[in-house]
């Protein structure tokens, strides 16, 4: 089995990077390229939105190929959204057969955010039962209805947690159960309260999720007030305290700020326990990845052969 | 009870509007109790045809009925000589009473006059919520008696998504998260480590998904 620049990275010790690309709403070829230069040295792995918001987007695994074609190591997202088990087991094989190795389980959200907001949700597995069928297509070589694969995969399973998301109280035992399920990482929700997700990041502890699997901490870039305010208070599932929206409302240099404030999350995010690196999501800002990773002091990344 | 809600009168309007002698038909049971399909609903459907057509200067023969129960033979065949003097029918049951008309009257076409939207129950008075979709395996002992396949948008069976935020669901700040309410109560019960266990995927074989449903009981036929 040969592992993914991400499990080396991770399995390294180093402070860990990933990064994201928002596929375009179009068939070009260069743009993928053109975001991957971008990130490609600066972070360990690209994360592929799948139909992000459950807006029309170039499938995941095909850009996660154009990745691979550049060396860059791809985890590709699959939602539970638009697929049902014999769709997604068939991509999965067929992302593994183009040299893809991570994949990140996520449920998606509803398609009523998006652009076919009266498209069918397919929802026939839930998120931990793709985890956990993920596993099983690598660990027992089965499918979900029992039959066999015909020769072993080589993946890496990844999931996600919203500390954000309420019951609170529940939150870290989802997390446990994800790992439970086949969890090899972790990436979480994008973090601006960062009481919240230490308060949260506690009971992980107590419950030991941290020894068991890598957990990358979420993090984005402000641009502008007014993508502050729409996180807010359009995107599900975030919390975004006032504190943060006055203080990039009283920047003069607005976009200096959100990257001062993002590189003071990390170097925070550095220090508190079971953190094994970040996930930084700056779709439809990549180009300023480099300069975060850097000021960060994350400089350079690790090389593996 | 199965709800529904009475279709726009234009579009009603729209479909007759090549009949002469119309029959708007009513049903006693839940669409009675749900305002949509009652005998109240049905006088004013007629009413409103009536008056419309005198409008538009093609005055027509509407009249209006209520059958106790549309969704069985016997009941129908009750007010056999009404429905057969009709051109058509407009049938204010749910989608299964309109269906058991036309099965049972082949030589009359029964057209539907509400959208049959769920199974669920009124809640305060005007307010309906769904909370079953008949999936044909209850998992309702394991989840407190909340459904998670109807009352959560994403049907999930381990547990809530990401988006769920101040008990509310992602799809709407109006729609109750399902799996806030089964924590709660399991919480309540002190039995939370009751969702520990990885659920497996569903067989949805029992539901739609394995093609139109139909029960045979033996121990019953005639
Ligand atoms: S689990 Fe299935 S049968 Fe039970 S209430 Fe929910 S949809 Fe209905
Ligand atoms: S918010 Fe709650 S009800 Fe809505 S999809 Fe998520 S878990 Fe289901």
């Amino acid at each position: 089995m040969t592992m993914s620049n991400l499990q080396k990275a991770l399995n390294s010790g180093a402070f860990v990077v990933t990064g994201e690309l928002g596929p375009p709403k179009s068939a070009e070829r260069e743009k993928i390229e053109h975001h991957g230069h971008l990130l490609g040295g600066v972070v360990d792995a690209v994360n592929l939105t799948d139909n992000q918001t459950a807006i029309v987007r170039t499938s995941s695994i095909a850009c996660g190929k154009i990745l691979v074609d550049m060396g860059l190591d791809p985890v590709i997202q699959i939602t539970c959204r638009d697929r049902n088990r014999i769709a997604i087991q068939s991509d999965v094989l067929g992302a593994a057969a183009l040299g893809i190795k991570n994949i990140l389980c996520l449920q998606g959200d509803h398609a009523n955010f998006g652009n076919e907001p009266a498209a069918k949700n397919v929802n026939d597995l839930d998120s931990i039962n793709l985890i956990r069928a993920l596993k099983n297509m690598r660990d027992e070589q089965s499918f979900i209805g029992g039959e066999k694969l015909a020769a072993p995969i080589d993946i890496f399973i990844g999931a996600v947690e919203n500390p954000f998301a309420d019951p609170f109280e529940y939150r870290a035992y989802r997390l446990a159960k994800k790992v439970e399920a086949g969890a090899d990482f972790i990436q979480t929700q994008a973090i601006f309260d960062m009481e919240r997700f230490e308060r949260w990041m506690e009971k992980v502890r107590e419950l030991g999720i941290h020894k068991k699997v890598p957990i990358l901490a979420g993090v984005i870039p402000i641009k502008s007030l007014g993508a502050a305010r729409y996180m807010k208070n359009n995107v599900s599932g975030m919390s975004v305290p006032d504190e943060i929206i006055e203080r990039i409302k009283a920047a003069e240099n607005k976009k200096e700020e959100g990257v001062k404030l993002c590189v003071e999350m990390i170097e925070h995010l550095k220090t508190v326990e079971g953190v094994a690196g970040i996930h930084l999501m700056a779709v439809a800002w990549e180009e300023i990845v480099p300069e975060i990773v850097e000021r960060a002091g994350l400089l350079p990344r690790p090389k593996f052969d | 009870m199965i709800v529904g809600e009475r279709k726009p009168l234009q579009e009603i309007i729209k479909a007759v509007e090549q009949y002469e002698k119309i029959l708007v038909l009513g049903c006693g049971e839940c669409v009675t109790v749900c305002m949509a399909g009652g005998d109240k609903e049905a006088k004013e459907t007629a009413l409103a045809i009536s008056v419309s057509r005198k409008r538009a200067g093609k005055p027509v023969q509407v009249k209006s009925h209520t059958i106790e129960r549309q969704c069985e033979f016997e009941y129908l065949e009750a007010s056999r000589k009404l429905i057969e003097e009709a051109d058509v029918v407009v049938s204010l049951a749910c989608g299964v009473g309109v269906q058991t008309m036309n099965m049972h009257y082949e030589n009359m076409i029964t057209l539907p006059g509400i959208n049959t939207t769920f199974m669920g129950l009124p809640v305060q008075q005007g307010v309906w919520v769904e909370n079953c979709l008949g999936c044909g395996n209850c998992v309702l002992e394991e989840t407190m008696g909340i459904c998670p396949i109807a009352r959560c948008s994403k049907s999930m069976l381990n547990g809530p998504c990401g988006g769920s935020q101040d008990g509310k669901c992602e799809v709407s700040k109006e729609t109750e998260c399902g799996w806030h309410l089964i924590v709660e109560r399991l919480m309540k019960f002190d039995k939370l480590s009751a969702l520990e266990e990885v659920k497996p995927p569903k067989d949805w074989s029992t539901s739609h998904s394995g093609g139109p449903r139909k029960m045979i009981r033996e121990d019953v036929k005639l």
